[in-house]
């Protein structure tokens, strides 16, 4: 199976976390890489270069939108040369003050270079995104190869 | 959750082997997991608990079936501690270096 299943355990808000993955400002800060739509279902997504040049380097449209709980979305190469697959954020309180961020990266049968490719992108992405939240505290993260996540 | 956990979690070679074969072949049921392994399907469950209190595997069910997930962020979350901007780029060359050398026949 190719799926993938992330969990981080941060210590923040719901609204946070959301905004953190929908909103460029915040995004730039720790994907680098950023996120733009008006997140309702049926939009269009992207996930534009942090290098403010517009390049699309991954879009879709929002499947389900339940601010500040669960985004669904398809996952799509811009030259469409491969099926598209699908991103989950399910965003749960665990404890008080204290949040579980579950990413589910499925459907990637179809393009198992896509596959390599997000696997390890994810778990920094997640990782520089708890770091944020909880420390104030980014790196850049795709410092020494240009790839997306 | 806490790195202590994740270390202790990983100091077995046992739980090492179960996360070697979700790296592998990502969202196994127990008895996939359990399949060719030297261990009795107990040990198996005792240590998918305490890697997933560790926060190294996640469990999504699909139907009846429990299915496990490699999670490796807690690990990053380590890598991210110790390991600064600067440095990540040469360590990854070094590694890079390493694998090419050791793949090369004498």
């Amino acid at each position: 199976m190719s799926d993938f299943v992330y969990v981080t355990y941060i210590y923040t808000t719901p609204q946070k976390v959301w905004d953190a993955i929908t909103k460029p400002e915040f995004a730039r800060r720790y994907w680098v890489h950023y996120n733009v739509s008006d997140w309702k279902p049926g939009s269009r997504w992207e996930h534009q270069h942090g290098d403010d040049s517009g390049k699309v380097l991954i879009d879709g449209t929002v499947l389900e939108s339940n601010p500040p709980r669960r985004l669904v979305m398809t996952w799509a190469r811009p030259d469409k040369s491969q099926e598209p697959s699908r991103v989950t954020f399910d965003i749960a309180d665990y404890a008080p003050g204290l949040i579980c961020l579950t990413v589910t990266h499925d459907q990637l049968e179809a393009d198992p270079a896509m596959a390599a490719s997000v696997s390890g992108g994810w778990p920094k992405v997640l990782s520089n995104l708890k770091s944020m939240l909880e420390t104030g505290k980014t790196e850049n993260i795709w410092l020494t190869k240009g790839k997306e996540g | 959750m806490s790195m202590d956990t994740v270390f202790k979690a990983l100091a077995d070679p046992s739980r090492r082997q179960l996360l070697d074969r979700l790296f592998a072949e990502n969202g196994q049921t127990l008895n996939e997991l359990c399949g060719g392994l030297d261990m009795s399907r107990q040990a198996v469950t005792k240590h998918l608990g305490i890697l997933e209190e560790a926060n190294l595997i996640a469990v999504q069910w699909r139907g009846r079936e429990k299915l496990h997930y490699l999670n490796p962020v807690p690990i990053f979350d380590i890598a991210d501690r110790w390991i600064g901007k600067f440095e990540r780029g040469r360590l990854r060359a070094l590694n890079d270096l390493k694998k090419n050398l050791e793949r090369e026949e004498p």
